[in-house]
């Protein structure tokens, strides 16, 4: 498959006055043409951060990149011009953001929000851009589009103003689209439309998706890929079907035993104990040591390199080191990997598919 | 929206009648007579001219006298300071140079204010942030007056560019005063401008434009500045008031031919019919002022447009 965006040990610290804030610290992963990858992890794990250092969106006065690269159609975005980077903004990268309610401008009807980056990116006539932007609202599933282009914001409610974004961000056909938590805000059954519709419209113009979330079960639904973060780094990067059903790391497998399921009889929900590393000043060996029951001595001093699991799956912990000792999963986990070809639980039949 | 300015105008007249009553009272409890000041009378003599101008008359009868002038449109006569003449040509007489200077003193005062404004929050925390800041407080916390004298002796005196008090030369006879009026609203609309753009600048509404490829510009004139406008408009009803009270004085330091200037006049020799015309001329300047602000709020806020609908 055909690499379309590569981050090779990207590092970005934010300089506050506490210090610098070590917010990315090294991350690897590539997006493949096509393809959903989700990342996933808690509030303040660098989610947020590395995609919006992606589109360059960070405040340039704190914000600095340390270390590596970001290579996107042959060119490193993280060395471009600020000119440079605004073509690519909305043409080639678009972005969808958490909150619908505050992300678009409320004295500006929402056509010309529509038409305002297909005017910029684009050599076409006005009348040609409302055409383009009835089209979209109509794709994105607006009832009414030529009367709704008049309209200002507030005339929409918040499932329909994530449509009027996400018409916004297919608006030039972009190559990747990030999506930063675009259903949090969202209640459940307007979630799932919105899920459907991105699904539906990445089939249609097969455009590549990054979604950053922290909800599993939205991740089981839309993504072919899974990237776990932890402190600023990915722990876990694997198929969808790796991350739900083998897991490796200690703190993919708290992510997942604090998921509730229709078949958790227990009445207590599992939490991770303890609280995110601190990164004005990160632990020195594997970040999650301190909250994890599985940490190993080599875990406090020094940071695990990626395993390989599979040729799709990698995960940083020593417990895959050949010298590590054997360690029994949390039940939930071992019940998962129980499904899984491959696994050492494994007990036969078909895998789920996390779908 | 026809529904709605009726209804704002019904308010309005309401409003009037009230200032008026009050007015008319607190000048009647006031000690002094227009009478007193204007010159050694015999008390035969005072009793004459105070039956002349109704001033014997019952308190309620004086009262409703006034107002049923006032409801035809008359605000009666001047009773010392310009002795007969009718107050409402005086006003009108006297309201081109305050109009001048009032008028010139809020246009240059809002708009140097949004200019300083918008530039001390693209350059947050730098030099020009500082002295923006600086300016506003200057503004701000000088009075119009001490501000006027200043301008009379640099500019004035010192390098002769501008008559120092001289409703003569037109135009260059106005630049002066006006400076000196616009000092606060100018100060008042950098403080605000610069307030809301940095919020606004920090809204999610601003990275979409910036994730659509907004350049920098496109985004503080485009999407910003509209929405940093709309609590400067809150603050245009009491900018209008520091002009109309700064005029007050500014008129008198610059000898300007102005409402100001005689409305302070009248108060010295207690001429009872201009202050209460004058009084009552200020009001309806300054409900209309609020109308005004209230339609250009919906016309800036669709959101506030739209409720407003529902009026209408």
């Amino acid at each position: 498959m055909e690499k379309i965006l590569q981050v090779k040990d990207l590092e970005l610290s934010f300089n506050t006055f506490g210090g610098e804030v070590k917010a990315i610290r090294g991350v690897n992963f590539d997006l493949y043409k096509g393809e959903t990858l989700a990342i996933v992890g808690e509030s303040g794990s660098g989610k947020s951060v590395t995609t919006k250092s992606i589109m360059r969106l960070l405040p340039e006065n704190s914000a600095e990149f340390k270390n590596g690269e970001i290579l996107f159609g042959g060119r490193d975005l993280t060395k471009l011009s600020d000119k440079e980077m605004q073509k690519i903004r909305g043409k080639d990268i678009s972005m969808i953001f958490q909150d619908p309610m505050t992300s678009l401008n409320p004295t500006m009807p929402i056509g010309r929000q529509i038409t305002e980056p297909i005017l910029k990116h684009q050599k076409i006539s006005k009348a040609e851009a409302k055409k383009v932007a009835i089209d979209l609202l109509r794709l994105v599933g607006m009832p009414k589009p030529e009367l709704r282009m008049k309209q200002y914001p507030h005339q929409f409610s918040g499932g329909q103003r994530q449509r009027i974004v996400i018409a916004i961000s297919l608006a030039c056909n972009p190559q990747i689209l990030i999506a930063d938590e675009p259903t949090t805000a969202l209640d459940v059954t307007i979630q799932a439309q919105i899920l459907e519709l991105m699904k539906d419209l990445q089939k249609k113009i097969d455009t590549s998706i990054i979604f950053i979330t922290h909800d599993l079960g939205v991740v089981a639904n839309v993504a072919d890929r899974v990237a776990v973060m932890y402190g600023g780094k990915i722990v876990e990067i694997g198929t969808v079907d790796e991350i739900f059903y083998n897991p490796q790391h200690p703190y993919t497998w708290g992510l997942l035993s604090s998921m509730p399921s229709l078949d958790t009889s227990d009445a207590k929900l599992y939490a991770i104990p303890g609280t995110p590393p601190d990164l004005l000043a990160p632990p020195k060996g594997d970040a999650f040591a301190l909250r994890s029951e599985y940490a190993l001595q080599i875990d406090m001093e020094q940071n695990p390199p990626f395993f390989k699991v599979s040729d799709t799956h990698y995960a940083a912990t020593w417990l895959l080191h050949p010298d590590a000792p054997q360690v029994e999963p949390p039940a939930t986990v071992v019940e998962r990997m129980k499904k899984f070809p491959g696994s050492r639980y494994y007990e036969g039949g078909a895998v789920y598919n996390g779908r | 929206m026809a529904r709605y300015i009726g209804k704002r105008l019904i308010y309005m007249i309401l409003t009037l009648a009230l200032i008026a009553t009050f007015t008319f009272f607190l000048m009647k409890i006031l000690p002094g007579s227009p009478i007193a000041s204007a010159g050694k009378l015999s008390p035969e003599q005072r009793a004459v001219v105070e039956e002349a101008y109704g001033l014997n008359d019952p308190l309620p009868v004086q009262y409703f006298n006034y107002m049923f002038n006032l409801a035809q449109g008359d605000l009666g006569i001047s009773i010392n300071q310009f002795k007969g003449a009718p107050v409402t040509d005086l006003i009108l007489s006297r309201m081109g140079p305050s109009a001048q200077i009032g008028f010139q003193g809020m246009v240059l005062g809002t708009i140097i204010g949004i200019l300083l404004g918008m530039i001390a929050a693209l350059r947050q925390n730098t030099w020009v942030d500082y002295s923006s800041t600086l300016i506003a407080i200057i503004g701000i916390s000088i009075p119009s007056f001490v501000f006027a004298s200043m301008l009379q002796y640099f500019f004035g005196l010192k390098l002769e560019w501008f008559p120092v008090a001289l409703w003569k030369d037109g135009f260059m006879s106005s630049v002066l005063p006006s400076i000196a009026l616009a000092m606060f609203p100018l100060a008042t609309a950098a403080r605000f401008i610069r307030t809301e753009m940095i919020e606004v600048l920090g809204s999610d509404y601003i990275t979409l434009a910036k994730a659509k490829g907004a350049s920098g510009s496109e985004i503080a004139f485009k999407h910003a500045f509209r929405n940093a406008l709309i609590p400067l408009i809150t603050v245009l009803g009491p900018m209008t008031v520091g002009i109309l009270t700064g005029s007050l004085v500014v008129e008198q330091i610059f000898a300007i031919p102005g409402i100001g200037e005689q409305f302070v006049k009248s108060i010295m020799v207690n001429d009872f019919s201009i202050i209460m015309g004058t009084t009552i001329f200020f009001s309806v300047f300054l409900i209309v002022v609020i109308l005004i602000v209230d339609i250009l709020y919906g016309i800036i806020d669709p959101r506030i447009r739209l409720s407003g609908g529902k009026s209408s």
